[in-house]
């Protein structure tokens, strides 16, 4: 259960996610201070975290096509930084491909409707608007990238495919 | 049973006779491109290896390509230290693909694999870049993936739990207006389809069009193919892939023209004729917000830009050569050329492109992906317009989240770069001197 704190529409690109200018900036460790950095107030209550900004775990809902454009991982990565869930009516495919390489949460809830400061619950297939007593239902994530998901990430499942193999 | 050509692809490359759509596959990987981002790929890597008590080691050195292009040459010192760590990996583990900054052999990364042949009708193509639809000019396919996907692939050698697309035939007829061309055509297609409508597809182009249509053209169309949300974009094989890859590209061992079958199955059908396209602009903020010309016509544009993996290539060149041969670049713009690699550079040059462009007053920069995502050369002021014949115009995109980009084709950049306003080439008034 935790309280959404940002609202976007359709098509947010990864340029509006993570700036192209700051893919120079390519560690998971370093990324995440330019989250959303073209809204610089948001950016900022990003960096301040639960000391008078957005807590860790606070909800981001978006509109459809959600991370379209550029494969950037690095706007997987600063969201995964800021500890952001991201529920959005669907996502691009690289981009949903990314967060579950990196463990960001996500859920792909196609009719969701939400506002900033409304608290979500999320139940076995579906959410709940606690605010508005809503119900939407989520669509599964790809069953054929479960095993990444049950690994922990790719890393973790690269690896111990790697000592599976022994190659 | 029936397949389209990403099936087969993706069967041969499996080790199996067929697969249907939706299934899961791991296909062995022809091709594995990164550019700047090789340095995220790297990092991933090692850590892939870390604890396991085994020597980091790539499956196989000649089957990983890095081509610089993104930030070349560095803007900055973090830049630059990225491309130092690139560069000494690749030493180390003897990667003989790689693309520095040079005026012999850089570019952008999409049009350095096709000119060197590494890109083969049949292959299993993974980038790291968006934009890797565009091999799939050649028939290959090949799709975008992400840093630590790549950094898997370098380790197993293969791409992990691919989903067999479905395919969205789109078959193209008639014969294209003089000044109206294939991005014209892919600007209209994703204003049909939307920038999700083609998401988890594949779009797969035929048509006596296509058939007439050189390489160069093909990979705009299949470049773009991922701002309709398209895993990939596809032309299956034909004569012209041979000429290119012999011709064009050096390629001497046997290209395996793999064609769909008869009765694949196609999830649908677009029909399009091409006889009566007219120019056609991508409007802010959004590739699918599509517009003909005529709509946006006589707009004010402070920055014209002439390149990028769309339309950089020589034939684009010749074409903003042909419309500005005589002319002047406009007071009130500014013209930027950036051919897409160092060989359409020197071939630009001694065709006579870039002098004729720098008479009309353009600046002809190196090859790179220069102003077209927001890093690098020509950023834009607070509320300026830019008109582009890169591939997208998302608010940011071009670094100034105040400005906006309105995406055409290099004649219709030409054109508007003489007059200063979004311009149709058939509308220029007077003659262009020969």
């Amino acid at each position: 259960m935790t309280t959404v704190v940002y609202v976007v529409g359709d098509d947010i690109s990864t340029d509006v996610i993570y700036p192209g200018r700051y893919m120079a900036t390519v560690l998971p460790s370093e990324t995440p201070q330019y989250a959303f950095a073209n809204d610089a107030a948001f950016n900022q209550k990003l960096a301040l975290g639960g000391a008078g900004g957005i807590a860790p775990g606070s909800i981001v809902v978006a509109g459809r096509n959600f991370g379209c454009g550029s494969s950037r991982e690095q706007a997987v990565s600063c969201l995964v930084g800021r500890q952001l869930t991201i529920v959005a009516r669907s996502f691009a495919r690289i981009f949903l491909q990314n967060a579950i390489n990196l463990g960001l949460r996500i859920a792909i809830c196609p009719t969701i409707e939400a506002r900033v400061g409304d608290v979500l619950e999320f139940g076995a297939g579906g959410v709940k608007n606690r605010k508005t007593g809503e119900r939407y239902a989520t669509m599964p994530l790809p069953a054929s990238r479960q095993a990444i998901m049950d690994a922990g990430g790719l890393i973790a499942y690269t690896r111990a495919r790697l000592s599976a193999t022994g190659a | 049973m029936a397949q389209t050509v990403v099936q087969k692809i993706l069967a041969r490359a499996s080790g199996v006779r067929a697969v249907k759509i939706g299934d899961v596959v791991e296909p062995r990987v022809d091709l594995a491109m990164s550019h700047e981002n090789a340095a995220l790929v790297i990092h991933q890597f090692l850590e892939i290896f870390a604890g396991t008590g085994r020597t980091p080691a790539v499956w196989n050195p000649g089957r990983i390509a890095i081509v610089f292009d993104h930030r070349v040459p560095a803007e900055s010192p973090k830049t630059a230290t990225n491309q130092k760590r690139v560069r000494e990996f690749v030493a180390a583990h003897h990667i003989t693909r790689f693309h520095d900054i040079r005026g012999d052999g850089g570019g952008i990364c999409h049009q350095v694999l096709p000119e060197n042949g590494y890109v083969h009708p049949g292959h299993v193509v993974v980038g790291t870049d968006s934009h890797t639809t565009t091999h799939g000019a050649l028939g290959a396919f090949a799709f975008g993936i992400g840093a630590t996907e790549m950094a898997s692939v370098w380790a197993l050698g293969v791409a992990l739990n691919v989903e067999v697309p479905a395919t969205i035939k789109v078959s193209v007829h008639g014969q294209f207006p003089e000044f109206v061309g294939p991005k014209d055509l892919i600007l209209r297609l994703i204003g049909m389809l939307t920038a999700e409508g083609a998401n988890y597809r594949v779009l797969e182009f035929h048509g006596e069009t296509i058939r007439r249509m050189n390489t160069s053209g093909r990979l705009v169309l299949c470049n773009m193919a991922v701002e309709a949300g398209a895993t990939s974009g596809i032309v299956p094989a034909d004569e012209e892939t041979a000429r290119y890859l012999r011709e064009e590209a050096g390629a001497l061992d046997f290209i395996d023209e793999v064609q769909p079958d008869a009765h694949a199955g196609y999830e649908r059908t677009l029909e399009v004729d091409v006889a009566d396209l007219a120019p056609m602009i991508a409007c802010p903020h959004t590739v699918d917000n599509v517009q003909p010309l005529t709509e946006v016509a006589g707009r004010h544009v402070n920055q014209i830009v002439i390149g990028s993996c769309t339309n950089g290539r020589l034939d684009d060149l010749a074409m903003a050569a042909q419309v500005l041969r005589g002319r002047k670049v406009a007071k009130n713009t500014r013209l930027l050329v950036f051919p897409a690699s160092a060989r359409v550079y020197r071939e630009a040059m001694e065709q006579g492109y870039l002098a004729t462009l720098m008479e009309a007053g353009a600046v002809v920069m190196n090859s790179g992906c220069g102003p077209c995502l927001g890093v690098h050369q020509g950023a834009l002021g607070d509320g300026e317009v830019a008109l582009s014949t890169t591939n997208r115009n998302f608010k940011g995109r071009m670094g100034n989240p105040t400005a906006a980009v309105y995406l055409c084709s290099p004649a219709v950049a030409a054109a508007s770069a003489v007059t200063g306003v979004i311009t149709d080439p058939r509308a220029l008034g007077g003659e262009a001197r020969p």
